[in-house]
């Protein structure tokens, strides 16, 4: 059995034309899995059915010869996007019950490439963490266990949490991600996986459920670059639904990966070396640029002066816009209801009992930074220096291919630790907050080990809409760094 | 900038949030620090530079102002708490 689940999404789909495994015998050997790993809390609903039947007609039109690109690829999909039929939370108790009449336009896309889909993967709540500790459902556990202290389970990262961890642990070919922040790729880092943040625009946003608009980006969670290539090809593409929709072409992305990185710039801003960060991130950064260059890239020392900006900016842009987008949570329409004297009162419970510490705690940033008086000198202020931070990324583009960068400052830490520290917290994302707030394309690639044996990612950032460089660059320090270490939980 | 308990108590209501007395002031120390740390953004020179709302730089797509979509009340209303005929209800609000 374990040998079905080597496989990583392109040789599955190559097995499954050939006829060497059945798409209903590959999902059948997720959902068993699956189960037997309930512990790591990866999924909030697994839908066995649904996938048998999904993988049933794959293998149909597999034997018809009509195979679909995905056909009988077994994944999972983040709980933000909705799912036809099939109870959907954005990992919050307000959308209690909560079963959507239409498919989101990314998971849409997917089932039209035929993929299977598995369950929804549990997500830190409304998609505002970077540990997957904020779930109404619970916290996700990371498959990895740190050589020091091999009992404490670990967080997979956030707010992509189950979908990362579900795809560490052999409970999904790939997942589906949102990234708003960092959602998909610092996940991706904790969990010895690749995690791809497409150009803003490149996937629609049409029935994902919205946390910061201007910044909220769906990707996919994958084992290889290849894998992430095939997955953005199905999810991508313009969408009149989403007016922020890219009205371009899909490229092959999977074309792109030729490994050849010869006569790239590629720079190193100096600006992402903190003091402070431990020694072996920075270590890990010099062992990708000692790669890069030596497959023929040249390397270019950057400065993007605004970089320590972009955390404290991103903090203030995302709640304001979070704070708007939730203020449609009131009891009425749909999910949770408290019932009350009056209106106001019902709207104040519903709310209160409904939201989660973190999310509650955005709702009064965001509301706080947009109410009379502040909205200049917070609201303004930040969109202002959103702007910097843009043409910093613009002006290093004109100098240079592509970035590279760590995906986290850190490995994965215990279930807990931070908790209490808001601003700790909000630390983790401060290489990722950068490319998010300029709408530029980054993925995180699996690069090696900290000293505790855990994985750490290199983050590959690059200009808008030009996702085949950063898959081919990726693919590169991939193929070098040759990460082939596996996490002690899971299957 | 300190914000005290009162401001946090109204920001709340604009937010349709309930906090009781000590959620208030674990809250407004926790948001003081948050803002302290916002505080750093003070050194930006940021004059005569544009807000930047969207990233994109192309302008809003334009479509004819008709219905394309609806007339599935039983879809609209499916997760609805509660109904009556096609409406969602809310509590009385006219006495």
């Amino acid at each position: 059995m374990s040998s079905i689940l080597d496989l990583d999404l392109a040789s599955a789909k190559s097995a499954l034309q050939k006829k060497e495994v059945s798409a209903v015998e590959l999902t059948e050997t997720y959902l068993n899995v699956m189960s037997s790993n309930d512990h790591l809390n990866c999924y909030i609903t697994s839908t066995p059915e649904r996938a048998l039947d999904m993988a049933s007609k794959s293998d149909d039109r597999i034997n018809s010869g009509d195979a679909l690109p995905l056909d009988g690829i077994p994944i999972g999909i983040k709980d933000l996007f909705c799912t036809d039929g099939v109870l959907t939370t954005a990992g919050s108790h307000i959308l209690n019950g909560f079963i959507p009449t239409y498919d989101s336009t990314v998971t849409e896309n997917l089932w039209e490439n035929g993929a299977v889909m598995l369950g929804k993967c549990n997500m830190d709540e409304f998609a505002m963490g970077s540990a997957n500790t904020t779930s109404y459902f619970g916290a996700v556990e990371n498959p990895w266990r740190s050589d020091d202290r091999q009992k404490t389970p670990l967080v997979p990262g956030g707010s992509s949490g189950g979908s990362a961890s579900a795809v560490a642990s052999r409970l999904a070919l790939a997942a589906t991600g949102t990234d708003t922040g960092g959602s998909i790729r610092q996940p991706g880092s904790f969990c010895g996986i690749v995690g791809l943040k497409p150009t803003y625009g490149r996937c629609s946003r049409w029935g994902t459920i919205a946390f910061a608009s201007s910044l909220d980006q769906a990707g996919p969670l994958t084992r290889t670059v290849r894998d992430a290539a095939i997955m953005l090809k199905a999810m991508a593409g313009h969408d009149p639904k989403d007016s922020t929709s890219a009205n371009l072409q899909v490229p092959d992305f999977e074309s792109a990966l030729t490994n050849d990185v010869r006569g790239l710039r590629i720079g190193v801003p100096r600006e992402y070396l903190l003091d402070g960060m431990p020694s072996e991130i920075e270590k890990l950064l010099e062992t990708g640029i000692e790669m890069l260059r030596t497959a023929g890239a040249t390397i270019v020392d950057v400065s993007m002066p605004h970089t320590k900006f972009a955390l404290p900016t991103y903090y203030i842009i995302a709640p304001a816009e979070a704070s708007s987008n939730l203020a449609r949570y009131d009891g009425v329409r749909y999910g949770l209801r408290i019932e009350g004297d009056n209106l106001d009162d019902m709207y104040e419970k519903t709310r209160s009992v409904g939201f989660g510490a973190e999310v509650k705690r955005r709702i009064l940033i965001g509301t706080y930074v947009l109410s009379a008086g502040y909205y200049d000198a917070y609201y303004l202020k930040a969109q202002r220096v959103r702007s910097l931070i843009k043409q910093d990324f613009d002006l290093v583009f004109d100098n240079v291919d592509v970035l590279l960068t760590p995906t986290a400052p850190s490995d994965a830490f215990a279930i807990g630790e931070n908790d209490d520290d808001p601003i700790k917290m909000y630390l983790n994302d401060i290489f990722t907050v950068p490319a998010s707030l300029a709408g530029v394309p980054a993925i995180s690639v699996p690069v090696g080990l900290s000293k505790n044996k855990l994985p750490l990612g290199l983050q590959i950032i690059g200009k808008m809409f030009d996702e085949e460089l950063v898959l081919r660059v990726g693919g590169a320090l991939e193929g070098m760094a040759g990460f082939k270490s596996r996490p002690a939980g899971g299957a | 900038m300190s914000l005290d308990k009162g401001t946090v108590k109204r920001v709340a209501q604009l937010a349709r949030l309930r906090l009781d007395d000590e959620q208030l002031e674990k809250t407004a120390e926790e948001l003081n620090k948050i803002f302290t740390w916002i505080e750093q953004l003070d050194e930006v020179d940021v004059s005569n530079i544009e807000p930047l709302a969207s990233v994109t730089g192309h302008s809003l797509p334009e479509r004819m102002d008709e219905v394309t979509d609806g007339n599935y009340p039983d879809r609209v209303l499916s997760n609805a708490p509660d109904r009556a005929s096609n409406f969602f209800t809310v509590p009385k609000v006219v006495e």
